[in-house]
C-alpha cells in the first residue's frame, strides 16, 4: 500500500463542486497553505471547484491561505467559530455583502462534532451554548438535574490536512500546537490529504508517537518547506500573485 | 478613583492557587498570567491544544507553531503538554479546569454572561467562550464596573446575546470584588473611598452584603 501523492495539483484534482470541505488549521498554525493554494490554481485554470462548503476554526487572514479561497470566490457556505483575525477584510465583506454563507459553532462545539463525525456519533448534548442564540431550534434534554444541547456530527467529502512527518501508509506525527483540528478533521472526511513536511519509510515513525493512524488518511503529499500564514501576512502576500 | 485594568488583573491573579489549571480568555484576561503571587505556579491552557505554555518569545524568534487562542506566539517549558482540539475542549466542559477567567459585555445577578456579541451588526465571532463557561470550576469575569458612557455592566438580566446562562461566579471589577450567590450579587470588597451607596449607584442590580465588606487594594503597577 502507497498513499503518497506525487505532487500538490494531484492531490486537490479530486474535490468536486460543492464539496464539503475540512480544512485543518487554526489561524495559521496547522494551515495546508500549499494544498489551498493548489486548490485555487485549479479553479483559476478551470473555474472548478466552486460552492464548497468549508469547515475551518477561523475565517482566513491577509489574502493567503483559505482568506484567497474566499477571495476567489470559490466559497459558498463557511463553518467556524470564530471568523475575526488581524486582517480579516476578505471574509467581512464578503459576509456583509451576502455573498457567503455562515454557520457560527462554538469552538468547543465544532471540534467535538468534527469528532463525532469521525466517531460515527450522529448526535450528542453539550452544555455549551445552552440558553444562547446559537441553541435556537436545537433540542435540549435535562441530565442530572442540568441542561444540555443537542448538536450533530460533522463530516466532510474531503479533509485537508498538514501535518509534520508520514509515512506512506498515512501515519501522521504533528508540529506543537499545529495539531489542532488536523487529526479529527482526518477522521471526520470521506477522503483526508495530507501536506506534510517529510514523507519517511514505515518505521521511521515510532509507533508511540502517531497521533494520527493511517486508516483515517488516503493521500500524502510532501511540501518540504512548508510557508506559514503568519509570515507571508506580514511581507504582504498576495495569493495567486498576480492579483496583487 | 478606579482600579486599572492592570490592576484588576493583578487582583484576580492573587485568588489562582499554587498548580491551578487555568484558561485565560483572550486580551485583557491574558494579563492576569502575569501577576501570580510568588511561590505559586498556575497552568495555563490554551484552546487550540497546550497545557503548560510559557511567556511570549522575543521578537523574531516566533514559531508560528506555537501560538495561544489569541494567535500570539508563545513558548514550551518544561512539562508542557500538547493535545488535539477535542481533548482540549474536553479539559474545558469535562470540569477538569480550575478557573477560567473572561472579559464581559454585562454579568447579570442570575450569573449569566454576556461576552461574544453586541448585536446582530458585523460578523459574528464567539470562539471558545461558551464552551470555557461550563466546566470550570470557578468562572470569574474582570471588567470595568460601567461602560464607557458610565453604564452599569452588572446589571439584573442582560440585555445583549447570552454566552451562558448562570456560569459566572466572581466578578472582579475596576472598583469591586463581588461573588454571585444564589442569584445574588454579594459585594465581597470595595476601594475604600467608595461608599456603598456609591457603588449601589454604579451597578443595575442589588448588592448584597451580609459580611463585612474589606477593602479593595492592588498596588501601583
Amino acid at each position: 500500500m502507497d498513499k503518497t501523492l506525487p505532487d500538490l495539483a494531484t492531490a486537490v484534482a479530486g474535490i468536486k463542486d460543492g464539496a464539503t470541505v475540512m480544512i485543518g488549521g487554526f489561524g495559521g498554525s496547522g494551515a495546508p497553505i500549499e494544498l489551498i493554494h493548489a486548490l485555487i490554481d485549479r479553479f483559476v485554470a478551470t473555474g472548478h471547484p466552486r460552492d464548497l462548503t468549508v469547515v475551518n476554526n477561523n475565517a482566513g487572514n491577509g489574502h493567503v491561505g483559505l482568506a484567497a479561497l474566499i477571495e476567489q470566490g470559490m466559497v459558498r457556505k463557511l463553518i467556524c467559530s470564530f471568523p475575526r483575525s488581524a486582517d480579516p477584510v476578505v471574509f467581512t465583506e464578503r459576509y456583509l455583502a451576502g455573498k457567503i454563507e455562515l454557520e457560527l459553532v462554538p469552538q468547543g462545539t465544532l471540534a467535538e462534532r468534527i469528532r463525532a463525525g469521525g466517531a460515527g456519533i450522529p448526535a450528542f448534548y453539550t452544555p455549551t451554548s445552552f440558553g444562547t442564540d446559537l441553541a435556537q431550534g436545537k433540542p435540549v434534554e435535562v441530565f442530572d438535574g442540568r441542561s444540555y444541547v443537542q448538536e450533530r456530527w460533522l463530516k466532510a467529502d474531503v479533509a485537508l490536512v498538514k501535518a509534520h512527518l508520514g509515512d506512506r501508509l498515512g501515519n501522521l506525527t504533528y508540529r506543537m500546537a499545529a495539531r489542532n483540528f488536523n487529526p479529527l478533521m482526518c477522521m471526520a472526511a470521506a477522503t483526508t490529504i495530507v501536506q506534510v513536511s517529510r514523507i519517511v519509510a514505515p518505521g521511521e515513525i515510532d509507533p508511540e508517537a502517531v497521533i494520527t493512524p493511517g486508516i483515517f488518511v488516503q493521500g500524502v503529499v510532501e511540501v518540504a518547506k512548508p510557508a506559514q500564514e503568519e509570515t507571508l501576512n506580514r511581507m504582504g502576500a498576495v495569493y495567486p500573485e498576480a492579483a496583487a | 478613583m478606579k482600579l486599572s485594568a492592570t490592576q484588576i488583573a493583578w487582583r484576580a491573579a492573587q485568588d489562582i492557587e499554587d498548580g491551578a489549571y487555568v484558561n485565560l480568555g483572550i486580551g485583557f484576561p491574558e494579563m492576569v498570567a502575569k501577576f501570580q503571587p510568588p511561590g505559586r505556579q498556575a497552568i495555563f491552557h490554551t484552546e487550540n491544544g497546550i497545557l503548560g505554555f510559557g511567556e511570549a518569545p522575543a521578537a523574531g524568534s516566533e514559531d508560528w507553531d506555537l501560538i495561544n487562542a489569541g494567535k500570539k506566539a508563545v513558548t514550551i517549558k518544561p512539562g508542557t503538554a500538547f493535545f488535539h482540539h477535542a481533548d482540549s475542549f474536553a479539559m474545558v466542559r469535562g470540569g477538569h479546569l480550575d478557573v477560567a477567567i473572561l472579559g464581559a459585555y454585562e454579568v447579570a445577578e442570575t450569573g449569566d454572561l454576556a461576552n461574544w456579541s453586541t448585536g446582530p451588526k458585523g460578523v459574528p465571532a464567539v470562539g471558545g467562550a461558551m464552551d470555557l463557561v461550563h466546566g470550570a470550576k470557578r468562572v470569574a469575569v474582570i471588567t470595568d464596573h460601567v461602560t464607557k458612557d458610565g453604564k452599569p455592566k452588572l446589571v439584573q438580566r442582560c440585555s445583549l446575546p447570552l454566552t451562558g446562562v448562570g456560569c459566572v461566579t466572581r466578578i472582579y471589577t475596576s472598583h469591586a470584588v463581588i461573588d454571585i450567590e444564589s442569584g445574588h450579587f454579594v459585594l465581597r470588597e470595595k476601594l475604600a473611598g467608595l461608599s456603598f451607596d456609591e457603588l449601589q449607584s454604579m451597578t443595575g442590580a442589588t448588592l448584597h452584603a451580609p459580611q463585612p465588606v474589606a477593602d479593595l487594594v492592588a498596588p501601583s503597577l
